[in-house]
């Protein structure tokens, strides 16, 4: 993983000092909460219902052993004990005192973390695919060009007031695991004729009250010139995106109103400036950049294991796990492990300071002390050997974090909700919590298999409803919280935005309604037809015949 | 209003002239972008100094032809979370080559101070009275910038390919040295 140079610290320092001397600025009144609130945003720390909450950066979704005991130590130290792993690859902590926070900013500085760019109307946290440098069908490792992102991104002068919040996302792989076609920027890394990779840039997707599917502005870019075209966009944006209305200030609305032709033309006039100058990267920067992420060393090691096949078959717990929750590792003899944040009945993304402690323990032991954070809220341990994986799933059944369901019914991607959001009309990690436990209890997980639950707690969507199989949000109905059901909505390679089935449904009923439309399709599937597949081959009537039949 | 030009408190010296007002014949006038595109014969007749003031929606490549008898341009921060003006002043810096007065006006925060010199910016109504030393920990706050613009400061990747490239030098001397 990305190791600091001295470049790094130092900036990283020099921001704890600069934030510890506003925080100094707000406690004694010189500054107003008004003139205090973009500079604590854009440190990370958000004012929410009862506390203030510090989200920290987990860039790219990469941690190593020593960072995750830091984030154990920051929830003991300043918090109530955990922290909860975000669908931006983040990690927040809930109960966070404004005294304390520059503190546990120097804290985090110390292992080269840092909570900038988590929120304001800046840049946000570059995400890239979580299985980056390990995954079978990567091109290239997203990653480096992540950092590249974050370091352009981090404080810049010209973008630290944009419209709106801006968030970019990379993948190097032809399946995109890092939702490229729903975020501000998506960047997908690609061969051309040649075979040179380069960028199809991708701009204007995101969720929220308006969903929009992104459009592609250059089909073909080098990538010597990433940073310069990202800032010609993103000069564009801040000049001409809306600022009278917040519902409407985002770079989608701006495509969407003036069409992708309009917004390339404008683009490439900036970008004729820009293009080669000081932006341009020069590939020996890139290629010590690459090096400082001090690639894994392997063992060479026979690719399967007769033991552990053999124990899949003899112990079943362990077989399920296996199936649900390891993938196929580019490496021989190598697995990834998916760490689920979603045991049954409790709130998706959780995990408390011992958790963190002991998944370091196991990073360090097992994983060449690296550990990933996914955009579903779950953890991975990406370089495991295979013969390692029985004493993996014995210690994460030992701490309560063997679920064995990725991907699954109860792999529920849920936004913090009324529970502590101020923003929102209904809550969202019961919701979660109640339908896990349905599922688990009616022990079907396997069987339905594939199927993604997305529940947001308002149309701001921090919980994705729209690109979930199954999307569920809360509305306010006369004071009272209700859900409306959307299907068939999907992040992959084929994004879609789900569509609504009917009527929203009252709290108690969100759980049955949940389980009658997996039912319709347990009816409905082909032998092994995914929940999508057979929700887009039908079409959603047979769904809504059936959940408002009853009613 | 008191006014923050290189890091020093200073006098304004220049006089504003409304839209409707008549101009006077001597002395340094900031005028609207309007007026400015209105009465370009009357201005080129007037042999004083000259400034502009903008909107942080007026396009300032409109400005492409006239940025070498400018000596003011003034740029708005109607609050300070929109942040027009910082694009409008690294175009008229870096693209249009500007090099006269480039004043920050409205909701000028400390906070905003480094932002706004690194895109270009030189001076500032700022209103308090310590302004200057607020300034100079403004400045001062950081070492090491990522991004290049045009106030002249290398970048973290300049400086880390200058590294390499010198690391590079030595290798090569020594190889041939030895
Ligand atoms: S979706 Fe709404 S309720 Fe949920 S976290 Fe976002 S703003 Fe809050």
């Amino acid at each position: 993983m990305y190791q600091y140079d001295h470049f790094d610290q130092e900036f990283v320092d020099q921001r704890v000092t600069q934030f510890r001397d506003q925080v100094r600025r707000r406690l004694t009144g010189e500054l107003s909460e008004d003139e205090f609130k973009p500079l604590r945003l854009t440190n990370g720390l958000y004012l929410q219902l009862h506390a203030y909450m510090l989200r920290v950066a987990i860039p790219y979704g990469t941690l190593s052993a020593v960072q995750m005991r830091m984030l154990a130590h920051i929830a003991r130290r300043y918090d109530r004990g955990y922290g909860h792993f975000t669908t931006r690859q983040n990690i927040q902590f809930n109960w966070i005192r404004l005294e304390d926070a520059p503190d546990a900013l120097a804290d985090l500085a110390s292992v080269q973390m840092h909570a900038l760019q988590t929120s304001g109307n800046v840049i946000r946290n570059t995400t890239a695919d979580q299985w980056a440098g390990v995954a079978l069908d990567e091109i290239e490792d997203p990653r480096i060009w992540c950092e590249i992102i974050r370091q352009w991104s981090s404080l810049h002068p010209e973008f630290s007031f944009l419209p709106r919040k801006f968030k970019i996302a990379v993948t190097g792989s032809p399946n995109d695991r890092a939702a490229v076609r729903v975020h501000d920027i998506g960047l997908r890394m690609h061969k051309n004729a040649a075979g040179e990779i380069g960028f199809e840039v991708i701009v204007g997707g995101g969720l929220g009250r308006t969903p929009l599917i992104g459009k592609t502005i250059a089909p073909f870019l080098p990538k010597q010139h990433l940073l310069s075209y990202l800032e010609a966009i993103m000069r564009v944006y801040n000049q001409a995106g809306r600022r009278d209305n917040i519902y409407k200030a985002r770079i989608k609305i701006l495509v969407h109103e003036i069409g992708v032709e309009e917004m390339r033309r404008r683009v490439e006039l900036e970008w004729e400036g820009l293009r080669d100058g000081r932006l341009q990267l020069d590939a020996s920067v890139v290629a010590d950049i690459e090096q400082r992420f001090a690639r894994p060393v392997y063992e060479k090691l026979p690719a399967d294991s007769a033991e552990v096949a053999l124990l899949r078959f003899k112990d079943k717990a362990f077989g399920r796990w296996m199936r649900a929750n390891v993938v196929p590792h580019l490496q021989p003899g190598y697995a990834i492990v998916n760490i689920s944040l979603k045991p049954e009945g409790e709130p998706p993304g959780d995990a408390s300071a011992a958790q963190m402690d002991a998944i370091a323990d196991l990073a360090d032991a097992h994983s060449l002390g690296e550990i990933r954070v996914t955009h579903a809220q779950n953890l991975v341990l990406p370089h495991v050997k295979i013969t390692d994986l029985p004493a993996i799933f014995a210690r994460l059944q030992h701490i309560g974090l063997a679920a064995d369901n990725i991907g699954q019914v109860g792999d529920i991607i849920a936004c913090p909700g009324l529970d502590f959001c101020a923003l929102a009309n209904a809550r969202s990690i019961p919701v979660a919590q109640r339908i896990s436990r349905h599922f688990a209890d009616a022990k079907l997980g396997a069987e339905i298999g594939d199927l993604q639950i997305k529940i947001s707690g308002c149309i701001n969507a921090c919980g994705h409803h729209h690109v979930g199989h199954i999307g569920i949000l809360g509305v306010d109905k006369h004071g009272e919280e209700f859900y409306q059901i959307t299907l068939g909505g999907s992040a992959e390679n084929a994004a879609s935005i789900g569509t609504i089935v009917g009527p929203a449904v009252a709290y108690e009923d969100v759980v049955g309604a949940v389980d009658n439309i997996v039912r319709t399709y347990l009816d409905t599937r082909n032998a092994d037809e995914r929940f999508l597949d057979t929700v887009r081959r039908v079409g959603i009537s047979p769904f809504k015949e059936r959940l408002y039949a009853a009613a | 209003m008191p006014l923050l030009k290189n890091g020093r408190i200073s006098e304004e010296s220049w006089q504003p002239v409304g839209d409707e007002a008549p101009l006077p014949s001597d002395g340094a006038i900031v005028i609207s972008f309007a007026r400015f595109k209105a009465e370009p014969d009357r201005l080129a007749g007037r042999n004083a100094a000259l400034g502009v003031r903008l909107k942080n929606t007026d396009d300032v490549r409109a400005l492409a032809d006239h940025v070498g008898r400018l000596g003011l341009i003034v740029l708005e921060f109607p609050k300070y979370t929109d942040g027009r003006a910082y694009s409008q002043a690294r175009i008229l810096r870096e693209e249009l080559g500007y090099t006269g007065e480039l004043r920050a006006a409205g909701n000028v925060l400390l906070d905003q101070l480094l932002f706004m010199q690194r895109c270009g910016f030189d001076a500032f109504e700022l209103a308090r009275p310590d302004a200057e030393l607020v300034w100079r920990k403004a400045v001062s706050t950081f070492a090491v910038f990522h991004q290049p613009t045009g106030d002249g400061r290398a970048t973290i990747l300049e400086q880390r390919r200058n590294a390499l490239f010198e690391q590079r030098a030595q290798a090569t001397w020594s190889g041939t040295a030895g």
